[in-house]
């Protein structure tokens, strides 16, 4: 009424009320999103301890010590092994079992709620699972290896078994998801395609090579978006399966955000850690790029 | 597809081999071999996990893959040693939540950015899109600085603040919320509904299935989240789950069983959830998977 009384057209009270929808959200994400982002960068530049008054200023003395440090480095080339191990598995073992499902005739959807069940459990009482399963001597990989007359591994206890058996316990819980969703892609594949290639006498590695394939690229690139960003942030996993969450042994299992984490709220040097966190930005933001260069060009068939 | 190789097979079928075809018998059957090894890789860490749970201590080490004296004496000690059905509360508390908060905000947000005309509604839209480019790990040092300052450590606010609006939604719900016909909320505007009416009496039963899988994603996603509630609880009887489990399980040393009977009730209520409404939550994924 009040609204009417001031003369406002149809339109203008519409728009009125669109605006009063959006202003707790605009609100939330001015507030929680967009103002820390600047303030991380801000806090990057100076020494922020968060147990101490004064917070001098760094300028960019806070990146030039973590290019220089050899935990950073190594980090993130764990974290690029993380990225590159965990998304071709994930993405061929999930295509593989899709592929399977959808050729089955019987119980299909009783393997798939099998498949997804790691997916909805929690990612620490996992990590617990495996790092159980792992251990040496005790643990039932051990005993199964031993059974079949293999030596025994250490798995997370060495510096270069560590970092893979994570990958694995990583694409154990994720495959559910990769499975559903290619699932959902190949049954968006019109059957008449299939028809008209065995119409033509094309064999069953031509079909899948030249039709399942070409027609799943957009299912294929989302999910590779979506699992590298994943892996490019793995955390969890880390934490609760390397000894006394350290991402050891030797850093040889430490992430990114391990990183960070630590030197932010372990050791409390929050400027520095943010530091961290902007080439964390930096990184992700470049492969959105990548991505969107990718998913905006056209794909002729 | 390509002309050429299409115009090659119309020449006459018996010009190509025909390879003999695999027996049907035979290629199902090494479909569902293939499928049940896989389905026990998926399912044999559970089992262990319960089978160790249910050991007596000086069982566990053992060997033997099930226990032979069976007991729930480790989910007695675990719940003596530590508040198991507070975190659960907490979970339950943050997880249902902010599940409420974003289904509502993002459906709203969504609905006015896909449903009005107004000045800045691109800018806005893209605005919104943009923070999702922004890793989390990137504010959990300004959120900890700001709940530090405002008493928000070990307060469910605390826990739940940056997770109750969030852009994927917003984006998931705009998607969605332009299928509402713009006749069916003209004939309603017509018929007297308010503004606020057309969103919650029109358009959200319209988006039903969409709001489901949000839900789904969101409940879960807080139901297991660690970085950020691993920072901002510091009392114990303020962690959630996940937080509280990891803290018990890095202090229980070699305890197999004590840990094995904590994941095990972190992990059980949820499969047993999850098995409930298997159907409604894999199609809910699949869903937002296309259309995200």
């Amino acid at each position: 009424m009040a609204l009417q009384s001031r003369g406002l057209s149809l339109g203008q009270r519409r728009a009125v009320w669109a605006y009063i929808f959006l202003l707790v959200p605009l609100a939330f994400f001015i507030t929680i999103r967009f103002a820390p982002t600047l303030f991380a960068m801000s806090v990057s530049l100076f020494r922020w301890d968060i147990l101490s008054p004064n917070k001098p200023w760094m300028g960019l003395k806070n990146y030039e010590a973590l290019f220089a440090d050899p935990v950073f480095w190594q980090s993130l080339t764990n974290t690029l092994l993380y990225v590159a191990l965990s998304v071709p598995l994930q993405l061929v073992i999930g295509l593989f079992f899709a592929l399977l499902l959808q050729a089955a005739a019987h119980w299909r959807g009783f393997f798939r709620a099998l498949y997804f069940i790691p997916f909805v459990t929690s990612t620490v009482a996992i990590s617990w699972v495996w790092r159980w399963i792992y251990q040496p001597s005790f643990g039932p990989l051990n005993k199964l290896l031993a059974l079949i007359g293999l030596p025994e591994q250490k798995f997370l206890a060495s510096p270069d078994q560590a970092l893979a058996s994570i990958v694995v316990a990583i694409v154990w819980q994720a495959l559910g998801f990769y499975v559903i969703i290619f699932l959902a892609g190949l049954e968006a594949i019109p059957t008449d395609f299939y028809e008209a290639a065995k119409i033509d006498g094309a064999r069953s590695w031509e079909i899948f090579r030249h039709i399942t394939l070409p027609l799943l690229n957009p299912t294929i690139v989302f999910l590779t978006v979506i699992g590298t960003i994943n892996a490019i942030q793995v955390f969890t996993q880390v934490l609760n399966m390397s000894f006394q969450g350290m991402g050891g042994p030797l850093d040889s299992t430490k992430s990114l955000v391990l990183f960070i984490y630590q030197q932010g709220f372990k050791s409390f040097k929050m400027g520095y850690a943010s530091a961290g966190t902007v080439v964390l930005f930096a990184i992700i933001l470049v492969i959105t790029i990548i991505q969107l260069r990718v998913t905006t060009r056209r794909v002729e068939y | 597809m390509n002309l050429r190789r299409r115009s090659k097979s119309f020449e006459p079928r018996w010009a190509k081999p025909i390879p003999e075809p695999t027996p049907r018998w035979l290629s199902q059957g090494i479909l569902y071999g293939l499928l049940i090894a896989g389905g026990i890789v998926m399912v044999t860490p559970f089992v262990w996990m319960i089978a160790t749970s249910l050991k007596p201590a000086k069982e566990v080490f053992l060997g033997h893959f099930f226990p032979i004296a069976p007991t729930f004496e480790n989910y007695d000690a675990v719940l003596k040693k530590v508040p198991f059905a507070r975190w659960y509360l907490n979970s339950l508390i943050v997880a249902a939540l902010t599940t409420m908060s974003v289904a509502f905000f993002d459906s709203l947000t969504g609905f006015a950015l896909a449903k009005y005309e107004f000045r800045g509604k691109n800018l806005i839209f893209v605005f919104i899109l943009s923070t999702l480019m922004v890793p989390t790990e990137m504010l959990i040092i300004p959120w900890f600085i700001l709940s530090n300052n405002l008493n928000w450590v070990d307060t469910y606010w605390g826990i739940m603040f940056p997770g109750v609006i969030t852009a994927f939604g917003t984006f998931l719900m705009k998607q969605f919320m332009e299928g509402v016909p713009s006749e069916l909320l003209d004939a309603a505007r017509i018929d007297g509904v308010s503004e606020f009416g057309l969103f919650w009496r029109i358009a959200m039963p319209l988006v039903k299935p969409a709001l489901a899988a949000l839900c789904i994603f969101t409940f879960l996603g807080n139901w297991n989240a660690f970085l950020w509630p691993v920072i901002i609880t510091e009392r114990m009887d303020m962690r959630t789950v996940p937080v509280g489990l990891s803290f018990f399980s890095g202090e229980a040393g070699a305890s197999w069983e004590l840990i094995m009977a904590g994941a095990s009730m972190a992990t059980i209520p949820v499969l047993i959830v999850f098995l409930f409404f298997q159907r409604q939550i894999i199609k809910g994924i699949a869903l937002t998977g296309l259309k995200g």
